[in-house]
């Protein structure tokens, strides 16, 4: 208990430095969980789209970006034709811009294609889809940013497109998608003959390893990746979670500093102290758990006020139209319990070279001095 | 230079052998050749100019320092770079200083206490052990006063209590009463040799206050970093 108050005393002795910590630990970890969320969000709802109604995803070997993959048609009317599998979907995708907004994302795809079927028909009727090759479905949120209705005339980057259908999805990228027939995409992004991937669904999940080998043996330049194994080794999806968390990292490290600041200052402040503590018996280990113990507070309690601030800002996010279905403000618990330990290990860095510099106090330098 | 008056039956519990101590690599030599042996239970006054050694030789009696030269037993266990001062500032000496040297945000209670805390004590038996010496130094009313709250009186006496709390055998005070009036001082003093007494313990005091230290049992000079024939 002694202990504790000892912990706390000093941090209230310094209120100001001590709420100046706490902000910055605070702060970090807002940001570290804004924007890992964010990102985490992002590469869900980009994944969601390739593994909608389907398992497995083909896609040209060594591209770094799928925009760049390029399936020959064949190879859908292969694999299609395969015993083991149930149905497979080809799409292209293409990212186009109209006047007032630079990306708008395009989907070549079938009429069997199961995000069409799967999704809430606002206006238009799905049997339309691909009967007229400049026909196009758009997302609720494209239709609302166009300013379009169904039957209207839409400009999609040099072309001139009829609205045919507009659906919602619960996809925030689909939402504010263009859903071309494949024939009319591959024509528009000059890809005649080929898509970007292939999506599968297999009659049973055991014929995984059979489907592999079957790519590799048939299509040695393609390959097929389970869902969860795309999103884990895809490069973009790598590179952006690798982002995120070294932009909060970042963040936290400045966090660190500031910690790492009030802890020499509070060792600073108080060698007499120390030294008393000294020779009342404590050992190295004791005035070293004092200062860690003291920069753990300031860790934790930073952490939890991050935590409510970064929950509060992801909410405020959801809340602004502009926004919404783009931005996946659920928390993974794993991620809280990542940026509680990161704050909790900034801290204890932070405190490192203060606990060294207190346990060399020798109590008898320290007193000789008033 | 051994300076002696106990009887040669009573238990060394100090021992200062040909003990140097310089600071400032060297430049300034504080003790030139100490002996000294303190015994259980008697109460010793070293006295001197500022400047002595006195409290340097406290310092190294009670493992807070040590010695470049010589050697330093306590209760027959000598003390060397090697082994750690920690088991006798928690369980065989006690120290006090000129200043209280009390943690000021802390209550008497919490001040006193830290010994026991740092010793990993029992709370029950350290709070027995507590009131038991509030009791006798006469602040068992201020338990829950914070020092800024003490007279100066007061401080030196919790001062006290804490470097007994862990019943250490041996007491080092180094000007206990120096920061105190007279009348307090006096008071102070008095209680400090009931309660060493009472509790058998060995006194060691540096002061320069002479009428304090011709009460002690025995009174050693200091000067120029040596001892002195006893007076």
């Amino acid at each position: 208990m002694i202990f504790l108050k000892l912990i706390v005393t000093n941090l209230l002795r310094h209120r100001i430095r001590s709420l100046i910590s706490i902000a910055g630990i605070a702060f970090s970890v807002a940001a570290m969980l804004t924007i890992v969320t964010v990102l985490q969000g992002a590469v869900a709802m980009f994944s969601g789209i390739l593994s909608s109604d389907s398992q497995i995803i083909v896609f040209e070997r060594n591209v770094s970006d799928l925009f760049f993959s390029s399936v020959p048609s064949e190879a859908v009317q292969t694999i299609s034709s395969w015993s083991i599998v149930q149905h497979a979907d080809p799409v292209l995708f293409g990212i186009v811009s109209s006047s007032d907004h630079p990306i708008i994302t395009c989907f070549g795809i079938t009429d069997a294609d199961a995000r069409l079927r799967k999704a809430t028909w606002i206006q238009g009727d799905r049997s339309n889809f691909g009967k007229d090759a400049n026909g196009v479905v758009l997302g609720q949120r494209a239709a609302e940013f166009m300013s379009t209705a169904l039957g209207r005339t839409v400009q999609i980057g040099h072309g001139l497109f009829h609205v045919a259908g507009i659906i919602n999805t619960a996809n925030g990228f689909e939402d504010g998608g263009v859903f071309m027939p494949l024939s009319s995409a591959q024509a528009f992004f000059h890809k005649e003959g080929s898509s970007s991937v292939i999506t599968i669904k297999l009659r049973s999940k055991e014929d995984v390893p059979d489907f592999k080998a079957m790519i590799r043996h048939s299509f040695p330049n393609l390959v097929a990746l389970e869902d969860e194994e795309f999103t884990r080794s895809y490069s973009q999806f790598k590179i952006l979670k690798a982002t995120a968390w070294a932009v909060g990292g970042c963040g936290l490290l400045l966090g660190g500093l500031g910690v790492a600041n009030t802890m020499i200052m509070s060792v600073f402040t108080r060698i007499r102290e120390i030294a008393i503590l000294r020779v009342n018996g404590f050992s190295n280990g004791q005035i070293a758990t004092m200062i860690f113990g003291e920069s753990a507070f300031v860790s934790v309690l930073g952490a939890i006020v991050g935590l409510l601030i970064g929950t509060l800002f992801l909410f405020t996010l959801k809340l602004i139209p502009a926004l919404h279905g783009y931005v996946d403000t659920s928390v993974q618990p794993l991620v809280v319990l990542i940026v509680i330990v990161l704050a909790l290990l900034t801290g204890v860095a932070g405190a490192l070279y203060p606990a060294i510099y207190a346990m060399r106090i020798r109590a008898v330098e320290a007193l000789r001095f008033e | 230079m051994n300076s002696s008056h106990a009887n040669s039956t009573q238990r060394i519990v100090l021992r200062a052998e040909d003990v140097w101590k310089s600071y400032d690599d060297g430049a300034i030599t504080v003790l030139r050749g100490v002996d000294f042996t303190g015994f259980q239970g008697e109460t010793v006054a070293l006295c001197g100019p500022s400047g002595c050694g006195k409290s340097t030789l406290l310092h190294l009696l009670g493992g807070l320092d040590e010695p470049d030269r010589g050697r330093i037993a306590v209760n027959s266990k000598e003390l060397n770079r090697h082994s750690s001062p920690l088991r006798l500032l928690r369980h065989e000496i006690g120290f006090v200083f000129q200043l209280h040297n009390l943690i000021p945000d802390l209550t008497l209670e919490e001040n006193c206490l830290i010994p026991t805390v740092a010793a990993g004590f029992d709370r029950k038996a350290a709070l027995a052990r507590l009131h038991e010496l509030t009791d006798r130094t006469g602040l068992s009313h201020r338990l829950g006063s914070k020092i800024q709250k003490l007279s100066g009186g007061e401080r030196q006496r919790t001062a006290l209590c804490r470097a007994l709390m862990n019943k250490p055998r041996i007491l080092l005070a180094d000007e206990p009463t120096g920061s105190l009036d007279e009348a307090t001082s006096a008071a102070v003093f008095d209680l400090l040799l009931e309660i060493v007494a009472n509790e058998g313990v060995t006194l060691v005091m540096a002061t320069h206050d002479r009428g304090l230290a011709s009460r002690c049992g025995r009174l050693i000079e200091m000067h120029d970093g040596r001892i002195h024939e006893p007076v």
